[in-house]
């Protein structure tokens, strides 16, 4: 049996999963950072 | 841990340690998992399907270290009220999932030419398959009570009882003896040869400090949303 179609298999599930979940969790925060830092200037402006 | 406690004081540390963590895991994961591709002799035995091992091993190490990180962030929540606990347990239980699914999923791919079978109810493999319907539990418990506006004290007391499947899952293939192997790597030494598994402890460093990367960057989302939700909530009351 040809192991090599299971290895890449593996490894494109662990390389596209790890790499999947920094970019969604890198996006995730900078929206979340940039919504709080938008209201935090709002505030300030009112003030 | 209690020098933590204050979240200005964490997100003046997080800010830049994250971008130093996510650079040197993901260099290391890619020194470790091209040393183990191109690099290392095929197994005597299980042939070339062994380079497998270096994105299992870690995977399967985050999945079960990860649970281990959210139960003692569940436990200084519910005992000592930790502000930032409760944020890190639910920051942890996403990439906690992944590995283990990822696990799951690379065991299975290593299973098929080695053993013959993609699945078998063995120990190891039933109690790691526990371990991802866990973290999926505790998700979805976790995003209700915040859904909610309530504290996550479930989910902390449900993280807190879930680590009782850590030690089932480090001693299953003591306990049942079925297709899984034994430990191959102990406090003692090692029964892999060394031309094999060099690599090994580079990828798993690697891959812990992208994990360790992950959470704080889910952690820094968390808490900013908390600040968003807490200002909309004073403006809306105002």
């Amino acid at each position: 049996m040809n192991h090599w179609p299971f290895i890449i298999a593996a490894y494109a599930i662990t390389a596209g999963g790890t790499a999947g979940l920094v970019l969604w969790s890198h996006v995730a925060m900078r929206r979340a950072e940039a919504a709080a830092d938008a209201l935090r200037r709002r505030r300030e402006e009112g003030a | 841990m209690h020098i933590f406690a204050n979240p200005n004081r964490f997100l003046g540390i997080a800010r830049p340690l994250t971008p130093w963590l996510g650079w040197l895991g993901g260099v290391l994961t890619l020194i470790g998992l091209g040393a183990g591709l191109f690099l290392t002799p095929p197994d005597y035995l299980q042939g070339e399907s062994v380079r497998i091992m270096y994105v299992h091993v870690p995977s399967a190490w985050l999945g079960m270290a990860g649970w281990t990180g959210l139960a003692a962030a569940s436990l200084m929540q519910l005992v000592w009220r930790h502000p930032l606990a409760g944020v890190a347990a639910r920051a942890i239980a996403v990439p906690g999932a992944l590995f283990t699914a990822i696990c799951l999923a690379t065991g299975s791919l290593w299973g098929r030419p080695t053993w013959g079978t993609w699945w078998e109810w063995d120990g190891r493999l039933t109690s790691m398959l526990v371990l991802l319907f866990l973290y999926i539990a505790y998700i979805a418990l976790a995003g209700a009570s915040a859904e909610r506006g309530e504290g996550s004290r479930v989910a902390a007391i449900f993280g807190l009882v879930g680590a009782v499947n850590i030690p089932v899952i480090h001693y299953s293939v003591l306990w049942w003896r079925t297709l899984h192997q034994g430990q191959s790597i102990t406090l003692s030494g090692s029964t892999i040869d060394s031309s094999i598994l060099w690599p090994l402890p580079i990828a798993m460093l690697g891959f812990t400090l992208l994990f360790a990367a992950i959470v704080l960057m889910r952690m820094r989302a968390l808490l900013a949303m908390a600040r968003v939700e807490a200002r909309l909530k004073r403006l809306a009351a105002a």
